[in-house]
């Protein structure tokens, strides 16, 4: 029988809610709070911490132009990716949501295939294809536009492609799940009204399917902003990201307390673009991709 | 009173019903908080590896054919004699590697397979090291002396670590496009000619790029006087390379697919790619670096069980046999132990077993500059 204590029902929600808040506290809060405290120790010269509250790991990071420049360069290669896996993504999603084929579900399977191969794997597929013994360069030899191999890997440009390789499917499936939300009688009473196919997709199909287009937007830009693997294998010697700093720092230099000062910037910098986007779109959006 | 005890008193206090429910459960969820945030999990494996008879060493090395080596003409034996289990790790880099062991307790990890004096050093400073008894490892007698003394110098005459093998980063260069005089004449320079830009290559790792650095603008890597022309040479080279390679595996892909014409290189890598048939030269040039590698024992470690696998490890056919297998001359002495054919074959074998003609880093001098080396290191690499 319920309790009729009020004070008991007042716990109820907490009792419930009890083993999630208790998994996020041990795996988020504690691991976060570590780093934190990490954050302000020193390293010494031969690799050993001092533990203390220093801000010099802090005052390093947030005055120091090389950190910021690399923020800027990991920000810019994380926008140039959403923007190009918004572009390219918007169409198969589109066609997907919009198709009469009956083996839909068969469309969506395809969709997920790729996150059956290693991430890593799959960006290191790029060296075969752009290769100077690649398949692109051994088309174009064959087909006579080029004598010599053309070098298309290792650039700003190859990060790109291999992050738009690796983040389109989960654009891709935030806009099927708003397009395929969309009445369609709303489409159809546009063009009734004599709007033309493209006003109609203008007017109603786009505003109507920006909230899944958004979140799409966030993860790739989030997840992209975080890479590491990417630039280590796609990238030449200058396209180092963030995220590379803070494996330099951690590993290379055994500088963990500026790697973890390093890693709570990004952490910062990433929970405030999530932040922005939950103030004007809300978190449910991504919650029904996944859903 | 061990946890199994506590909880079995715990639970007779609640069937006897001396405790509620709810505090029972809090109790066991506190319990539970508590493994999980200090390492209780982990500590029992410590107490395990400690025992004075183990069941178990954990052996962490690079993996491969090394590793394959390892576990056919080492470990078998080890274990069918001693019955205890060589739990076979491995790593990507010693970096990596260092970075484990700092984060894990006293005797979770036992003995690594590590590279050169330097890391030697780092480990020794982070009060990682051990004392081995050189009495349990007979066959260190075998070994290299000159190799053994770099190590003594730095643990104050005992040893850690017996030296196993060693070799060269040195010139490689494809001949299709470089000739052996061309690659003579220009030596490490030839890493920043600017007829190469965008077919070189280069190890993305600090103490590499500055030893050839040093070479490059014709100062000793051991004692370098301007720094400022090092640093220089190394943004001339990053700004002409195509990229750094992280990996043997890397390099070799680099290099057979002819992605990049010169970069230096491993030299058992080198080795293996001549013998995939790939027409790579490999040319030591004055200055260039040799480099060893060591089996170290952690401190906290079961040292009597290490010791005993240490020795089977430096038995001349087991040392041969990983030789052969990775391409690395081992580092038993020539003139006490016959060497096979293929490893006198080896690139930067030494058949005198006194290493004279290798020059390598300077423990002391390099791990002074780690710091300051390796941050800035890591900003010019990336474009500053």
């Amino acid at each position: 029988m319920a309790s009729l204590d009020p004070m008991d029902n007042a716990w109820r929600p907490w009792r419930l809610l009890a083993p999630a808040l208790s998994a996020i506290f041990l795996l988020l809060v504690v691991p976060v709070a570590f780093i934190v405290v990490y954050s302000f120790w020193l390293r010494t010269a031969t690799g050993a911490d001092i533990a203390g509250f220093h801000l010099d790991n802090w005052i390093e990071v947030l005055t120091d132009p090389f950190y910021r420049d690399i923020m800027g360069f990991t920000i810019w290669i994380a926008f140039a990716t959403t923007v190009v896996c918004a572009v390219a993504g918007y169409v198969p999603a589109y066609f997907i949501a919009t198709t009469q084929f009956k083996h839909k579900a068969f469309l969506l399977l395809l969709l997920m295939l790729p996150f059956w191969i290693s991430y890593i794997i799959r960006t290191m597929s790029w060296i075969n294809i752009l290769g100077s013994s690649g398949i692109v360069n051994a088309a174009l030899i064959w087909i006579g536009l080029t004598d010599e191999p053309i070098q298309m890997l290792y650039n700003q440009w190859t990060v790109i492609v291999g992050l738009v390789h690796f983040l389109l499917p989960f654009m891709i499936l935030n806009i099927y799940v708003s397009l395929y939300g969309i009445d369609r009688n709303l489409v159809d009473a546009a063009r009734s009204l004599g709007c033309t196919g493209w006003q109609a997709f203008r007017e109603v199909t786009l505003p109507l399917s920006l909230p899944g287009l958004a979140a799409g937007s966030l993860l790739c830009f989030v997840l992209g902003a975080g890479t590491y693997i990417t630039p280590l294998v796609l990238g030449g010697p200058t396209d180092a990201m963030f995220a590379n700093l803070v494996f330099d720092a951690i590993i290379t230099q055994l500088n963990w307390p500026l790697g973890s000062a390093l890693s709570l910037v990004l952490l910062i910098l990433l929970g405030c673009v999530v932040a922005v986007y939950n103030r004007f779109a809300g978190m449910g959006q991504i919650a029904k991709s996944f859903g | 009173m061990d946890t199994t005890k506590r909880y079995e008193r715990l639970l007779e206090r609640y069937r006897n019903g001396d405790l509620e429910r709810r505090t029972f459960l809090g109790l066991l969820g506190a319990a539970a908080v508590t493994a999980g945030v200090t390492g209780l999990p982990v500590s029992k494996l410590t107490r395990h590896a400690m025992a004075a008879k183990p069941d178990q060493v954990r052996f962490d090395g690079w993996g491969g054919v090394v590793s394959e080596a390892f576990r056919e003409h080492a470990f078998k034996a080890y274990t069918a004699k001693t019955g205890i289990e060589v739990v076979d790790g491995t790593f990507g880099g010693a970096d990596e590697y260092i970075s484990r062991v700092k984060a894990s307790q006293p005797g979770e990890f036992n003995i690594a397979h590590l590279s050169g004096v330097f890391d030697y050093v780092r480990y020794h400073n982070l009060e990682l090291s051990s004392e081995l008894n050189e009495d349990n490892i007979p066959n260190l007698k075998n070994v290299i002396t000159a190799l053994q003394d770099v190590l003594r110098n730095v643990t104050g005459g005992t040893l850690s670590a017996v030296p196993y093998d060693y070799g060269t980063t040195s010139l490689a260069y494809n001949r299709k496009y470089i000739s052996d005089d061309e690659m003579k004449e220009k030596g490490a320079k030839l890493l920043i000619d600017p007829a190469y830009k965008g077919k070189i290559g280069g190890w993305g790792e600090w103490k590499t790029r500055i030893w050839y650095g040093a070479l490059q603008t014709d100062q000793n890597p051991n004692a370098i006087e301007d720094m400022d022309a090092v640093w220089d040479a190394i943004r001339e080279h990053r700004d002409l390379a195509l990229k750094y390679w992280a990996s043997g595996a890397e390099l070799m892909s680099l290099l057979a697919e002819e992605e990049i014409y010169v970069t230096e290189g491993w030299s058992g890598r080198i080795k293996a790619l001549q013998d995939e048939g790939h027409d790579i030269g490999y040319y030591d040039p004055p200055g260039g670096l040799g480099w060893q590698e060591c089996l170290f024992v952690l401190k906290g470690s079961p040292m009597e069980a290490c010791e005993e696998l240490l020795n089977f490890m430096l038995e001349p056919e087991v040392a041969i046999a990983v030789a052969e297998g990775q391409n690395y001359p081992p580092a038993l002495d020539p003139t006490k132990v016959k060497l096979s054919d293929k490893v006198a074959a080896l690139p930067a074998f030494d058949p005198t077993g006194t290493l004279s003609g290798l020059n390598f880093f300077d423990p002391p001098y390099w791990n002074s500059n780690e710091a300051e080396w390796s941050k800035t290191f890591g900003r010019v690499q990336k474009g500053y």
